[in-house]
């Protein structure tokens, strides 16, 4: 799960990593408010769920309040297009206005899962400001890294390792050592899976600030972070996988037109790929897992087909715990919930196999059965072709 | 021979009184697993659809001896439970539970290399060698004695090449699955080895995944030690970046992780890779000879 930087820098903020002062705006009138309060040079940021906002012109400097209300009437309301959002751009709907600090140094740093070490890794890189991935890729030499132990996590002298490849001295260094070892805590305490500060500064005035705060957390964790879940904004995620998001479905909408509903994440996934082997275009990738009851299917398949791309749609379920009359159910009670027409492949292996067949076959759903996933994809990657075109 | 489990593996259910584990546990019975019972803690001494339930596993091993642990414990719990089994010396802990965090996860395999024990999964089907035993949640009927080992990240995905090996008649020696989450216990490499010295085992089919590089490890591994004919296939082709594709681990992060890299990676090392995963079960046959 995602967070804005607002967000995440309130969290900082708890774990006493040091963030500039501000505070978040809905309308211009607001932000000019902040300005005055925080006094002098702002900094106004689009708060959306994705990098490359400076380059998009989601980031404005103002002088004083007028400015930064001005800053904040152009960004706000804004669709802001950079390589990580949509092709249509997110809508801005907050700012963050902060005092805007005087830069002397641009540092990385950042905490995250080493998978093939089976532990976190801290990263710094005195390369701040640019792409890690670049960096890394470019001169790997750039970026310093530290293995915690997985029981006892990072170590003072870790962190000394790091902020002494930062290049930090003095006071600069007692602050930087503190900050990375107070993000690592944020880190673990809040089941991050990224804590990513970029650029990492020291201002003029000898602070060591986190200026950019990007925290990811594993999904998997949200159970115990009652206070991150109610952190999700829905408008950074798209109608149907909000909806989906519900049903406790794995749906994910993708550019194609051939609906797909399967169980299992790497049926899934397999799945998606033949039907671009057979020349088509999955819609979407939906894992219904492996208990999914008649409602769940139900629910399902109304999403999946709600989606107006879809032409046709790639019903592909291996039953080991799924049973495949109940998938039938499923199927039949949304089709004769809504109305459908879209032409739907079967192929279905599993518990109970023959009779959810026969009941799909008795429902008059127009439906095409498959012997296997090559020639399900086949099929319905041209029904998907004749129904766009007519 | 089959590898880790055969007919005499005596197997403990962690969490037997919930839904999931006293299907399973009576699943796994039906096709022949020595399943000597359960633990939920504050149940001990009762008796739950047939099976002898304990407090602690502990317990159980004091008194049926336990081979295997099989873990269906929620993820809040999860983690404790595989501690829990292999603190009381139990060599292979099975955890079939989905969504346990990594944090959790880094620290118990922190814990398990102190101990004796192997870990599979978690967020995995189980394992199982056919004719012998299943210790998990996968079909059985679907499987057949024979010589391919299948070891794969994903579940359903397994049951699909374990179908297609199966109507060519060719049998499967065991499948593992290991889990698709980003920390877990036993690797491609581990089980690959094990294949390698199974007398049993005369192919190996491999399903990977994208996100992270286990499977670029286990094709460095396959290039320098296995020596029988690997069959290998990556699903998530057409994955967008950066989003998490069920599984916890299936995530393209960074620019790496793709499918292309990890192919590229398999077929230097000299695994015959499969483009499409409906032509599984058929590269098999042809890699074995058999039509």
């Amino acid at each position: 799960m995602k967070i804005h930087e607002y967000q995440g820098k309130a969290i900082l903020r708890e774990f006493g990593v040091p963030v500039p002062s501000g505070d978040v705006a809905d309308s211009p009138e607001q932000a000019k408010a902040i300005a005055a309060r925080l006094g002098g040079r702002v900094v106004v940021k689009a708060q959306v769920h994705a990098g490359g906002r400076g380059k998009a012109g989601g980031v404005k400097l103002a002088e004083d309040p007028a400015g930064a209300e001005a800053a904040a009437r152009q960004i706000l309301g804004m669709m802001l297009k950079t390589p990580q959002t949509p092709p249509e751009g997110i809508k801005v709907l907050k700012v963050l206005v902060e005092e805007a600090s005087p830069i002397a140094t641009e540092l990385y740093l950042s905490m995250t899962l080493d998978r093939g070490r089976g532990t976190h890794v801290a990263m710094a890189s005195q390369a701040g400001g640019m792409e890690i991935e670049e960096v890394a890729a470019s001169h790997p030499e750039k970026i310093i890294r530290e293995w915690t132990d997985p029981a006892l996590g990072l170590q003072a002298f870790q962190a000394r390792n790091l902020a002494f490849g930062l290049g930090l001295s003095g006071d600069q260094f007692k602050a930087g050592v503190s900050l990375i070892l107070n993000l690592f805590r944020a880190y673990v305490d809040k089941d991050c899976s990224l804590a990513e500060i970029n650029p990492l500064v020291v201002t003029r005035d000898g602070r060591v600030l986190a200026l950019d705060a990007k925290l990811n957390f594993d999904d998997n964790a949200l159970y115990r972070h009652k206070e991150i879940v109610a952190l999700r904004d829905i408008n950074e995620e798209t109608p149907l996988d909000v909806e989906a998001s519900k049903y406790g479905l794995n749906y994910i909408k993708l550019d194609g037109n051939v609906g797909c509903m399967v169980n299992g994440a790497g049926l899934a996934m397999a799945t998606m790929d033949i039907i671009k082997l057979a020349g088509g275009e999955p819609a979407n990738f939906l894992d219904v897992g492996g208990g999914a009851s008649p409602e769940q299917i139900e629910n399902a398949f109304r999403i999946l087909s709600s989606d107006p791309s879809v032409k046709a749609v790639f019903i592909n379920v291996f039953g080991g715990i799924l049973r495949v009359d109940r998938l039938a159910e499923g199927i039949i009670a949304a089709v004769n919930k809504l109305g459908l027409k879209l032409p739907v492949v079967l192929r279905a292996e599993g518990t109970n196999v023959e009779q959810g067949k026969k009941m799909l076959a008795d429902s008059g759903l127009a439906l095409v059965m498959a012997d296997d996933m090559g020639e399900g994809a086949k099929k319905v990657v041209e029904l998907a072709r004749t129904a766009g075109s007519r | 021979m089959s590898i880790l489990v055969d007919k005499s593996t005596r197997v403990l259910v962690q969490g037997i009184t919930g839904k999931e584990g006293a299907f399973h546990a009576l699943r796994c019975k039906e096709y022949g697993t020595n399943v000597v019972g359960g633990v939920t803690p504050g149940k001990g001494g009762t008796t739950h659809e047939g099976f002898p339930v304990w407090n602690t596993v502990e317990e159980a091993r004091a008194a049926a001896g336990v081979d295997c642990a099989l873990i269906f414990v929620p993820p809040p719990a999860a983690a404790d439970a595989i501690m829990e089994a292999a603190d009381a010396g139990v060599p292979l802990v099975v955890c079939i539970t989905e969504g346990v965090p990594v944090v959790d996860m880094v620290r118990v395999k922190a814990f398990l290399s102190r101990t004796t024990s192997r870990l599979i999964g978690p967020n995995c089907p189980g394992l199982i060698s056919p004719g012998q035993a299943k210790i998990g949640i996968m079909p059985g009927h679907i499987h057949k004695v024979g010589p391919i080992g299948v070891v794969s990240r994903s579940g359903t995905l397994t049951y699909e090449v374990v179908h297609q090996l199966t109507q060519r008649g060719l049998g499967q020696s065991s499948c593992v699955g290991i889990g698709g989450d980003p920390v877990n216990g036993t690797s491609f490499i581990d089980v690959l080895r094990l294949f390698q010295d199974d007398a049993q085992t005369e192919a190996i089919m491999m399903i990977g995944e994208i996100g992270g590089t286990a499977e670029e490890e286990a094709a460095a591994f396959i290039k320098a030690h296995v020596r029988k004919p690997v069959v290998g296939f990556i699903c998530g082709q057409t994955a967008p970046p950066g989003r998490r594709m069920g599984h916890a681990g299936a995530i393209i992060a960074g620019g790496k992780g793709t499918a292309a890299e990890k192919m590229k990676a398999m077929e230097l090392a000299g695994i015959t890779t499969v483009k499409s995963p409906a032509d599984m079960g058929a590269t098999v046959a042809k890699v074995v000879g058999k039509k």
